[in-house]
């Protein structure tokens, strides 16, 4: 019965969907109040329906009913009701489920948040996000529904799989979903302004705060991917440049290319056109994720040609958002108008250097996800390109961005000189090279990881500088930090949350090491200083699984300074076995001990890692997401503003931008 | 300069710095390119002495050894037609059994399929597409 409520929840959902989708556009485009009216009661009354149905599908989940085939492929009642919940997005059809779950969730908050904004632009907006939804529904009722009755219904289900019976799978894919999805509405703004002919400084500083807040989610994502990753596959690696991976990576990318070029849209007027193209451009990116990872086209190409209906429909899907919006834009965009003119030495030009680079590093990760599956796809062979590839082009393409976010604040709008530049600016130039090149000198470190030191010392220290100067002379220190907007605080959180990730990357890339052993119980092993001691082996069950629990002492001399216990699992329901490594986790170190299989002579294989500042590249990327929150909710994003105010009126508002 | 000569520049500076970014990635894409090939085809003689690529097929049955230090171990890799022996020495991943998927990363010494990489991913169905393939040209069924 549940099942079918949660059905016709969708159906209900896919027809308000397509009343969104269409009357407020017409009414918008035909001036008729009447019809634009609907926009927001059919945006609420959706995401509704789309929350009921998600609501529905978690219930079934919760009382194990296992005559639904999704969750008797999904669950089982061994397992704990929080991962069962989890595992309603743990598949194809839950995980588009949660997906147009969020965008319902986006939706809603847009709707609420455009009561500033004219009732037509409103309306457009709400009305682009409906016929995502459309396409989405369609989707899911036609090729993926969740709620398709199994018969006869299992006794029980195929379990989880333990990979995902984790904390990271409750977080992970809905704090990246709201990153994905987020981007609909940059998308949405960005279809509208076309739509509407509209697109001055008043569209950037709409769209501004939600493109922000979708972006700091979409990082949030990335980091629980990425922190997951690092604890629970059991190797220790942070970042493996694999599929999945990248197509998180791409939007990410192309949204922080965004983020920049709208605040010279705002500030400036100008980069119009290619501001919308890069809103465009990352929500296509977020669709084209979304379907690498749930079409199954990654594990094998040919798994696409299975289900065709699937496949064709993903890809018509693809077609008709990316061209119909190419289309639109090509049509459309001369008419937006140029914006300021700007000479070569401004901050314009810098973020326009910062804009070339992170596209030329989205087309190069393009390229290493999708060519492989491309020359699969045609049957011209098989080839891959791992991390080697990634690395060696990432690298040189990320330093001049570095190299140049440092100065970016200091250097006017429009036009300014080098000489303008503060002598101090200098000063801190001279002390990041030689810090860093004393670091890298004293730790013998290789010239990438020497350079990334640098820069990082160099962002790090111009944006203490950059602070300084700003607070200036005269008043209070608390009247002094309290007068800085909160858009300023939000990109020297990320800056120097980026500094800090840099340094984090490059002294654990250059300072890792491991040992692998074979050791039994009572045995010892030198790993660098430290001394490990098997000490005891014993069997530890869980709920749903049996396993192997080692202990292991850490010395380190005389003095004992960490016990590891790490574990060999084994689930039965799905027959794996899996690694759960054990880390003590350490601002300058991390400890990561994983177990290998027991080896005939009674001795078990252990792979032991130190892992030098890992920690600073979770703490990095967390600063860069609070920035993002932080500028999304500056005030003057909420300040109501109906009349485009003209441009030179509005470079003279206090606040920042890039 | 007048403002014709700086926009110039600008273009100038802008397709300059981008042909050196595609030169940088196309060259770093032919460098770090890895072929796939079947036991087969290795056999045959068709795979590159001199350069690191994947092969990928079936651990056969009964065919894996380990080494009396607990950590390297030999095994053998077949398409059911060929049969290649491999070496790695390190930990192998959780789902590496006998009579299931492999692709190993490695160079070709004399006989000898020396690996510095196993995948085998976490999904007991999963068989990792580079083997399916070789099995199923090999005549083979896959899974």
């Amino acid at each position: 019965m549940i099942g079918e409520l949660g059905s016709f929840a969708l159906m209900l959902a896919l027809g308000l969907a397509l009343v969104l989708g269409t009357v407020p556009l017409a009414g918008a485009w035909r001036g008729r109040q009447d019809w634009i009216g609907p926009a927001r009661p059919a945006a609420w009354a959706l995401a509704l329906f789309v929350t009921l149905s998600f609501g529905l599908l978690l219930t079934c989940f919760a009382q194990n009913d296992f005559s639904i085939r999704y969750v008797a492929a999904h669950s089982n009642s061994m397992l704990p009701l929080y991962y069962r919940l989890a595992g309603a997005w743990g598949g194809h059809e839950g995980s588009l489920l949660l997906w147009i779950q969020v965008l319902a969730l986006w939706l809603a908050a847009v709707a609420h948040g455009s009561r500033r904004l004219p009732d037509e632009v409103a309306a457009r907006v709400l009305a682009v996000m409906g016929l995502i939804a459309v396409g989405f529904l369609a989707f899911i009722l036609f090729t993926s529904n969740p709620f398709e009755r199994l018969l006869p219904a299992a006794r029980d289900g195929g379990d989880l799989n333990p990979l995902l019976q984790d904390i990271g799978m409750i977080i992970h894919p809905p704090l990246l979903y709201m990153g994905y999805v987020g981007f609909s509405v940059a998308f949405a703004f960005a279809v509208a302004a076309l739509l509407g002919g509209r697109l001055d400084a008043a569209w950037a500083r709409w769209s501004r705060p939600w493109t922000l807040s979708a972006w700091a989610f979409l990082t949030l994502g990335i980091f629980m991917g990425s922190f997951w990753a690092y604890y629970e596959l059991g190797w220790g690696g942070w970042w493996f440049w694999d599929a999945v991976e990248n197509a998180s990576f791409m939007p990410w990318l192309v949204g922080t290319a965004l983020l920049h070029s709208l605040a010279v849209t705002e500030k400036r007027g100008a980069f119009r056109g290619w501001t919308v193209l890069l809103a465009i451009l990352a929500f296509s990116l977020s669709l084209l994720g979304t379907f690498l990872v749930r079409s199954g086209v990654l594990s094998s190409v040919h798994a696409f040609a299975s289900d065709p209906q699937r496949g064709l429909f993903i890809l018509g899907f693809l077609a008709v958002v990316i061209g119909g919006a190419l289309v639109l834009y090509t049509w459309r965009a001369p008419a937006l108008g140029g914006g300021g003119t700007f000479s070569l030495w401004s901050r314009e030009t810098l973020l326009l250097l910062n804009n070339v680079l992170l596209l030329a590093a989205t087309a190069a990760v393009l390229l290493g996800t999708l060519y492989p599956l491309l020359l699969d796809a045609l049957g011209m062979g098989k080839i891959s390109v791992g991390p080697p590839y990634f690395d060696a082009v990432f690298a040189p393409l990320m330093l001049p961005v570095l190299a140049l976010l440092a100065a970016g604040p200091f250097v006017a709008w429009k036009r300014d000189t080098w000489k303008a530049l503060p002598a101090s600016l200098r000063h801190v130039a001279l002390a990041a090279l030689l810090a860093g090149l004393a670091v890298s000198f004293g730790l013998g470190l290789g010239l990438l990881a020497a350079a990334g030191l640098v820069l990082a010392s160099w962002i790090a220290l111009a944006s203490s500088l950059h602070l300084w100067l700003r607070l200036g002379e005269g008043g209070s220190w608390r009247h002094r930090l309290l007068r800085q907007p909160a858009s300023y605080w939000g990109m020297l959180a990320a800056h120097v949350g980026l500094a800090v990730f840099v340094a984090g990357v490059a002294l654990v890339k250059s300072g890792e090491s491991h040992v692998d052993a074979s050791l039994r119980v009572g045995a010892t092993v030198r790993a660098g200083e430290l001394e490990y001691r098997f000490v005891a082996m014993e069997r530890h069950d869980g709920p749903n699984y049996v396993a192997a629990r080692g202990t292991f002492e850490v010395w380190q001399g005389t003095r004992r300074i960490a016990v590891l216990q790490p574990e060999k699992r084994y689930y039965p329901v799905q027959q794996s076995p899996m690694t759960e490594a054990a880390i003590d986790r350490g601002w300058t170190r991390d400890l990561y001990l994983s177990l290998g299989e027991p080896a005939a002579d009674g001795g078990w294989q252990v792979r032991i890692q130190h892992k030098p500042f890992v920690a600073w590249i979770w703490s990095g990327v967390l600063a860069i997401a609070l920035g993002g929150f932080l500028a999304a909710f500056d005030r003057h994003y909420r300040v109501r503003r109906t009349a485009a105010q003209p441009i030179s009126q509005l470079t003279s508002l206090e606040g920042v931008s890039a | 300069m007048t403002r014709r000569q700086k926009r110039f520049l600008l273009l100038a500076v802008s397709l300059l710095a981008l042909g050196a970014a595609a030169a940088l990635v196309l060259s770093a894409f032919q460098k770090n390119m890895v072929f796939f090939y079947s036991p087969a085809q290795v056999a045959a003689g068709d795979a590159p002495r001199q350069r690191s690529f994947r092969i990928g097929g079936m651990v056969q049955k009964g065919s894996v050894r380990r080494d009396a230090d607990g950590l390297s171990v030999q095994f053998i890799v077949t398409d059911l037609a060929r049969a290649i022996p491999v070496r790695y020495k390190g930990i192998l991943p959780d789902l590496f059994r006998e009579g299931k998927g492999v692709v190993a990363q490695g160079r070709l010494e004399g006989g000898l399929f020396v690996a510095d990489e196993v995948l085998a991913k976490h999904d007991e169905n999963y068989m990792p597409p580079e083997a399916a393939k070789a099995l199923a040209d090999a005549g083979g069924g896959a899974k």
